[in-house]
């Protein structure tokens, strides 16, 4: 295992459930705090939209919990942590198309089964764990380059 | 292409307008946010009848050029309070979707 690498930024953000007013304000937070950092447009995009994706994905399904923004000097990670209620089938659940959303979300354009395809595409490393009545952590990373050069 | 005189070539109106001189590199048209935040580019007039709060949101993280609401549909003032604070161009078409992007494709493509 290589030694963990130097944390230089860490945010922790509430995620409420059904609060469809403020979703996108943390990703819209990170965005600015990754902008602020000086991080560069392509890797403020893609955390961006992992970012947006895991808050939906939260705000839509879960009971609530909270996303952990953490840079460091090789990486960007978010954490997403939710307290419930699980995903029975992480295969299926991240299978493009594939989704559980009620009609009234659908009709505001979510739910379309393409988020956690998304949050891996934007990935380097992209890692669901889930137990069902507990809850869901979803870790994100992507890598800022080769940190020796 | 500017965006004021994309405004002025397909007959938009701005409700935002928080950066007219903003490039206009392409567009996309599309009702499902998550497709959005997949495959619109950065500089692209996203072409929506989606009109609530959260589309501010995929527009900024997208980088898109503004949002154009077709057939004279019109978001609420949160929504345009919204967009005012976050910078993000709202727009404004007579037309249907179809004929704002077949416009639109005329004037970036000719």
């Amino acid at each position: 295992m290589p030694s963990p690498t130097r944390v230089i930024h860490k945010r922790i953000y509430e995620v409420a459930p059904r609060d469809l007013e403020r979703a996108g304000t943390v990703s819209t937070a990170v965005r600015r705090e990754l902008l602020a950092l000086g991080m560069t447009p392509d890797i403020v995009r893609r955390a961006s939209i992992i970012c947006f994706e895991g808050e939906m994905n939260m705000v839509l399904y879960s009971k609530g919990g909270r996303i952990i923004l953490l840079v460091r000097d090789d990486r960007v990670e978010l954490l997403f942590s939710d307290r419930g209620p699980g995903i029975a089938d992480i295969d299926l659940a991240s299978q493009p198309g594939y989704s559980t959303a009620p009609d009234w979300a659908r009709e505001l354009g979510f739910g379309a089964g393409f988020g956690i395809n998304n949050m891996e595409q934007n990935s380097d490393l992209f890692k669901i764990r889930s137990r069902v009545g507990e809850g869901t952590v979803v870790r994100a990373t992507i890598l800022l380059g080769v940190p020796f050069l | 292409m500017e965006l004021r005189q994309v405004i002025a070539a397909i007959g938009l109106t701005a409700l935002v307008g928080a950066d007219l001189a903003r490039e206009v590199r392409d567009g996309y048209c599309s009702d499902l946010l998550s497709d959005v935040l997949a495959h619109a580019k950065a500089g692209d007039l996203w072409i929506t009848h989606q009109r609530h709060l959260n589309v501010i949101a995929v527009a900024k993280l997208r980088d898109v050029a503004g949002i154009v609401f077709p057939r004279r549909l019109r978001p609420s003032p949160d929504v345009v309070a919204r967009a005012q604070a976050e910078g993000v161009n709202l727009l404004l078409a007579e037309g249907t979707a179809f004929e704002v992007a077949g416009k639109l494709y005329r004037v970036l493509h000719p």
